[in-house]
């Protein structure tokens, strides 16, 4: 047979996806490798679901998206964040972040197009980037500084190829939030080398110290930045499979371009539980993020009384400790845990090299699950 | 205060340390705001919500519940309110609410068979002075109290490890 795409061939599998399969064959495990809710989708928005469904709203929708669910994204984006997409043609609805960040980048990016990714970052950054034909471009954060991105460093990585930086804030993996300034910074950057921004939100609503920055609402920004958002963590639909894009107009309609021909539209039964979920369910996601960070109190305090260090995430619903003390890199610790004391935990590593040292710890998850969490993992480092 | 107490009435087992935690505030603060809610009785009681379908025993030993609708005479100068706190004195009844509509009070009664609910509304509630009529309405089933619900407990169905 003739080989097979080159780009694909070469992306490794997700370094997740190991740890998976050994968790999943094991009984009494308490996963902390969960990146998604414990919740379930709020009962209103399921029930909005099920009355679609009754009511036949099985069809398509425009590719951009049902016009009340873009209106609901764009105003609450303004009152929020005071950042202004036209829900007309600067807006689209997406099957999750996951189809926003791809088409971004292929609208993007040229064969060849270098894209600079803040790591450690989400597993798919890199490989969406290579996947649209770019070159990922790493720059390292320093967990020293709560990883938070240090424009200098971004522009040392900067070269005549550079077409855009994609970054996440709040992040999945390290719980960072970008400072305000940084964010600035990076605008600055941005406007000097004529640069695209990508702005992956999708945790936006997770934030419990200060408020969300929209990198889109930042002064100048808003004409080269893509905001990615969706309803997978704040309202619990992970499965629902649906994001947005706010774009720049050119950028915008490139988007619906590529949606039309791929997926045509996102799911109308999910477009309209969407819309109850924004219209109706304030105070269900209000009270999901009081309970996560709850939790993360909880969680991070249990986390140093083992004696690891762990910086206070500020947002998402991740704890991000380091694991130099146990003389062990990421990997090894993760395993061994698993191992030992049935705990499953991601390897920083994962994430990017400025991962290792570090393990991923969702603490979405009953809080009876992670004080026993906490016990294993502190008799584990015991053991060592 | 309010963030403590509303954290107790979902999880009376949360110990002020976490509680403590969980809010960012001193322990001691924590302790001393509970113990003026016991104090003052805002907290009345600490107390497990049971789904008695769930417990393996002899389905004829169980509770029955009856919620009773109860219409009064109200009398000058104290309205219902001697009367519901009388019928609200009786063991067999779990709560009183003077409520809208066509009854004035409805009232939870719990008795060990029907006959013995049955009998306390003919023999005590319904003699009370001023009360005019009942109506009692059995529970056959229950699905959800105190914000319970009692359906069966749906599994995780997350994957355990995803990115």
């Amino acid at each position: 047979m003739r080989p097979l795409n080159d780009v694909i061939s070469a992306c490794p599998p997700s370094g997740i996806r190991r740890f998976f399969d050994i968790a999943s064959e094991m009984d009494d495990v308490i996963s902390l490798g969960v990146g998604e809710p414990d919740f379930v989708t709020p009962w209103r928005v399921r029930e909005a679901g099920i009355y679609a469904l009754e009511h036949g709203y099985t069809t398509y929708t425009s590719n951009a998206g049902l016009p009340e669910l873009r209106q609901l994204i764009c105003e609450g984006l303004k009152q929020r964040y005071g950042a202004d997409y036209s829900w007309q043609d600067e807006c689209l609805i997406t099957t999750g972040v996951s189809e926003g960040l791809d088409l971004t980048l292929r609208v993007l990016l040229n064969p060849g197009d270098e894209v600079i990714v803040p790591e450690p970052c989400y597993v798919a950054y890199e490989p969406c980037v290579a996947f649209a034909g770019g070159t990922p471009v790493r720059v390292a954060t320093r967990w020293e500084d709560g990883f938070a991105i240090d424009p200098a460093a971004i522009e040392g990585a900067i070269t005549p190829r550079t077409k855009a930086v994609l970054l996440g804030s709040p992040a999945n993996p390290t719980g960072a939030v970008q400072p305000r300034e940084a964010l600035e910074g990076l605008v600055r950057l941005a406007e000097e080398h004529d640069l695209y921004l990508v702005s992956d939100e999708i945790y936006d609503r997770l934030t419990y110290v200060g408020t969300h920055t929209c990198l889109g609402a930042l002064p100048g920004a808003r004409e080269r930045t893509v905001v990615l958002g969706g309803f997978s963590k704040a309202q619990a639909m992970t499965g629902w499979r649906v994001g947005w894009i706010c774009a720049p107009q050119p950028v915008a309609e490139l988007a619906v371009r590529v949606h039309q021909y791929t997926m045509l539209c996102a799911p109308h039964i999910s477009q309209l539980a969407a819309v109850e979920a924004l219209a109706h369910a304030d105070d269900e996601v209000t009270a999901m993020v009081a309970d996560y960070d709850r939790r993360r109190r909880v969680f991070v305090k249990g986390l140093r009384e083992t004696g690891l260090e762990c910086p206070e995430p500020q947002g998402a619903f991740y704890a991000f400790p380091s694991i130099r003390s146990s003389g062990l890199d990421s990997e090894t610790f993760a395993e061994k845990l698993l191992h030992a004391e049935h705990v499953a935990v991601v390897p920083g590593s994962v994430f990017g090299p400025s991962g290792e040292g570090h393990v991923r710890c969702s603490y979405a998850t009953a809080l009876p699950l992670l004080e026993e969490a906490l016990v294993r993992i502190d008799r584990f480092l015991r053991s060592l | 205060m309010r963030q403590i107490l509303e954290l107790l009435e979902r999880d009376a087992q949360l110990s002020p340390d976490t509680i403590a935690t969980m809010l960012d505030k001193p322990v001691e603060e924590v302790r001393a705001a509970i113990a003026n809610a016991e104090a003052s009785g805002a907290i009345r009681r600490y107390r497990a919500v049971i789904d008695w379908d769930k417990v393996d025993e002899d389905p004829t030993s169980e509770e029955v519940t009856a919620f009773i609708d109860v219409s009064l005479t109200p009398a000058r100068g104290v309205g219902f309110d001697d009367v519901a706190e009388r019928i609200a004195r009786f063991e067999e009844v779990r709560s009183v609410y003077l409520v809208s509509g066509t009854q004035d009070l409805r009232a939870t009664v719990t008795g060990r068979s029907i006959r013995a609910v049955s009998d306390f509304v003919s023999q005590k509630l319904s003699t009370i002075d001023r009360v005019r009529s009942t109506a009692t309405h059995f529970v056959l089933r229950t699905y959800k109290r105190d914000g319970v619900a009692f359906t069966p407990i749906e599994p995780d169905h997350r994957l355990r490890v995803t990115p």
